[in-house]
């Protein structure tokens, strides 16, 4: 099992190495997580689903998951808790998250129909590769398709 | 690659879902009562709980819609109730923001509504159908006086910030064209002789005299610029029809049929013909929690708030509820009764232990919790009404926002306005929530001014409510699957020992008020018959 590292210091090393790569390429400015989130995607129509647009798990991150785990992936805690995914020992096999993601769990709605297999591979690599996660596999799309 | 669904296998939920997606839950609302889904209401006017044992004692948890009916119906039933509350506020979900009320969402940001006195909005529920028997019938009971709620405005817009230049429609104009076209080419169909087939003679020339009244055709069956057309879809300018030396009429164009069809815009015309949401509909005067409140104030001793339910365990003699202080935290309290309604939403209940059976716990946690978003946003003034004669009803766009919808209140007394600034479902509604209250607002202003470009001069300030940031519901309605409603509800409707449920969760009106209300009721007898049987 994977030995979390304190977020603080997996958070500062993502946002430098962000910061480095925008200057060395010219690339669009790198967003840290407290930035604006990404822009909307495009609405559904009377004949497909709505989409989620982007593509990369940090910004799908940003776009989705932050809104309830909360941009440090800490969760929240009101009346009831949404937990957090930071430091996440539940994440050691990526076939958990990927089915959460899929088919939702108790309250959280499932995402299969708003998310491409690559989609969902994604944003499950980035979360179990940052906020303290350190797991080193990767899930791969035919994985998440395997699982729906 | 995303799966590819076979077209021919797709589920009811599926359609359902694609269709709430994409065009909101009214849309979705309109396909489930087509689907023999929403229907109406089953009240049945008040209950008769008689011949309570004396001394029986009922806890009930939650202060929304359906534990205030319970908690109003059971104390006058000769029970002894108590609530527990989770938020600094009874109403639920059936909730209204004013100036000066205060709102902490889930991540810690804090709002403070700075609307003028008189100004508020309905983050929550916002109108009630006319066939909503329950909720009329409690407004009826507790003086709550109700207004018209305008679904359908002519005048207010669609939008389709891909067509037209992005200039917003006038709801009229695709009302009135949209008929007028399809009247014309079925008219074509049944001239050509192509629906002979169909029909008898007789039948294709009553059904040509109603085309023509029905799509404003002229003698020759074709839909075109006319006195009738701008009788119908209204003049180039609303003053056009003056009097005395006043400038003649000028006819309005219709829109090219090609254009309108590529818009979609006419996709948007069946919100108002929903069974839910047909006229005539209300609100309440003063903001929707108001029939909340006038349940709350005749059982307002009895509520406790702030209180946070950490436990639910029950044996045979009677249920214990573990709780805290939901604000200062400390010390668990206790509360103890012979039964226990719970009106905790599923979202929240799925989190908290609970003793009761394998088949509810699975029920309990069986339900996702859809994502909605509203927003209200003031103005220095009502210039919807001033410069583009929208009162009340609703603006539909493609936007992010996907709705504006305009004050039903105040309507003509100029002065400043609240408008519901977003109404939001689907992805854009997760965006949002992913969003700080700033930024949200930001973004909905940024958004509307692309319909009303008055925004970026007259906007004042606004507040947000993104349901999946809600402390007490982690979301907006529990959206069950045609499978896990196949699978849990009945099982979730039980009595299970001394503990039942009851909610929108519990109906299957999910979403509306009514749905707490009658679950509430429901459970309430059922519970009611299994005490007077067992005392």
């Amino acid at each position: 099992m994977a030995t979390p590292v304190p977020l603080s210091h997996s958070l500062r090393l993502c946002r430098n190495l962000l910061c480095l790569l925008a200057l060395a390429s010219f690339a669009p400015a790198a967003m840290s997580a407290d930035d604006e989130p990404p822009p909307f995607s495009p609405p559904g129509s009377f004949t497909d689903l709505g989409h989620f647009a982007h593509q990369d798990g940090a910004t799908l991150f940003r776009a989705i998951c932050q809104g309830c785990h909360m941009a440090d992936a800490k969760g929240a805690v009101g009346a009831g808790y949404y937990p957090a995914l930071a430091g996440d020992q539940k994440l050691a096999s990526a076939t958990y998250p990927a089915l959460v993601v899929l088919k939702g769990r108790h309250g959280m709605p499932p995402f299969g129909d708003y998310l491409t297999d690559a989609q969902v591979a994604e944003v499950v690599n980035y979360v179990r590769s940052h906020f303290g996660n350190q797991y080193p596999d990767a899930l791969t799309q035919a994985e998440v398709a395997r699982l729906r | 690659m995303r799966s590819v669904q076979n077209p021919l296998s797709i589920t009811r939920r599926d359609l359902l879902r694609k269709i709430g997606v994409s065009a909101g839950a009214a849309m979705m609302y309109q396909a489930m009562s087509t689907l023999g889904f929403a229907r109406e209401s089953d009240y049945r006017g008040p209950i008769d709980l008689g011949g309570a044992p004396k001394g029986t004692s009922i806890l009930i948890l939650g202060a929304g819609m359906a534990g205030l009916v319970a908690a109003y119906e059971l104390r006058r039933a000769g029970y002894t109730v108590k609530v527990l509350e989770y938020n600094h506020r009874a109403g639920g979900r059936s909730w209204t923001l004013r100036g000066g009320d205060e709102y902490t969402e889930l991540g810690g940001h804090k709002q403070k509504c700075e609307f003028d006195p008189g100004l508020y909005v309905n983050p929550g529920p916002w109108r009630i159908p006319y066939h909503h028997h329950g909720m009329l019938d409690y407004a009826r009971r507790l003086k709550v006086p109700l207004e018209p709620f305008n679904q359908l405005n002519f005048n207010a817009y669609l939008h389709s910030s891909k067509d037209f230049g992005g200039k917003p429609q006038r709801y009229r104009h695709i009302y009135a064209d949209y008929h007028g076209h399809i009247a014309e080419l079925l008219s074509k169909a049944v001239n050509k002789g192509q629906l002979d087939a169909e029909l008898t003679t007789e039948d294709k020339e009553r059904l040509l005299q109603s085309l023509r009244t029905f799509g404003v055709l002229d003698k020759d069956y074709r839909y075109v610029k006319s006195f009738a057309t701008s009788e119908s879809r209204g003049y180039d300018s609303d003053g056009d029809r003056g009097a005395g030396l006043m400038p003649a009429p000028q006819f309005s164009t219709p829109i090219a049929r090609d254009a309108l069809l590529k818009s979609g815009l006419a996709n948007y015309m069946v919100t108002p013909f929903d069974y839910d949401l047909t006229p005539s509909m209300f609100q309440p005067v003063g903001g929707m929690d108001r029939i909340a409140m006038a349940l709350y104030n005749d059982v307002a001793p009895l509520v406790e708030l702030d209180a946070k339910v950490t436990a639910i365990d029950q044996d045979e003699r009677g249920v214990s509820v573990t709780y805290v202080d939901a604000r200062r935290g400390g010390e668990a309290k206790h509360a103890r009764a012979d039964w226990c309604l719970c009106t905790i939403p599923l979202s929240i209940l799925s989190e908290i232990p609970v003793k009761v059976s394998e088949p509810m716990l699975a029920a309990i946690q069986s339900a996702p919790y859809e994502a909605s978003v509203k927003f209200g946003l003031q103005f220095k003034r009502r210039f919807w009404e001033d410069d583009e004669r929208i009162y009340g009803g609703i603006s539909f766009t493609d936007l992010p926002i996907q709705m504006i919808g305009y004050p039903m209140a105040g309507m003509n007394a100029g002065g400043k306005g609240v408008l519901l600034g977003g109404y939001v479902w689907g992805t854009n509604a997760y965006e949002f929530n992913a969003m700080t209250p700033e930024q949200r607002i930001r973004k909905a202003v940024e958004l509307g001014a692309q319909i009303h470009p008055q925004y970026t001069a007259e906007f004042e300030n606004g507040v947000v409510v993104s349901w999946h940031r809600s402390p007490f519901t982690q979301g907006c309605f529990a959206n069950w699957s045609d499978a896990a409603r196949e699978k849990h509800y009945v099982n979730l409707c039980q009595i299970d020992g001394r503990i039942a449920l009851a909610g929108e969760h519990a109906s299957r009106l999910p979403a509306w008020q009514e749905g707490a209300v009658l679950s509430s009721l429901d459970t309430i007898s059922r519970m009611h018959k299994k005490i007077v049987a067992t005392a």
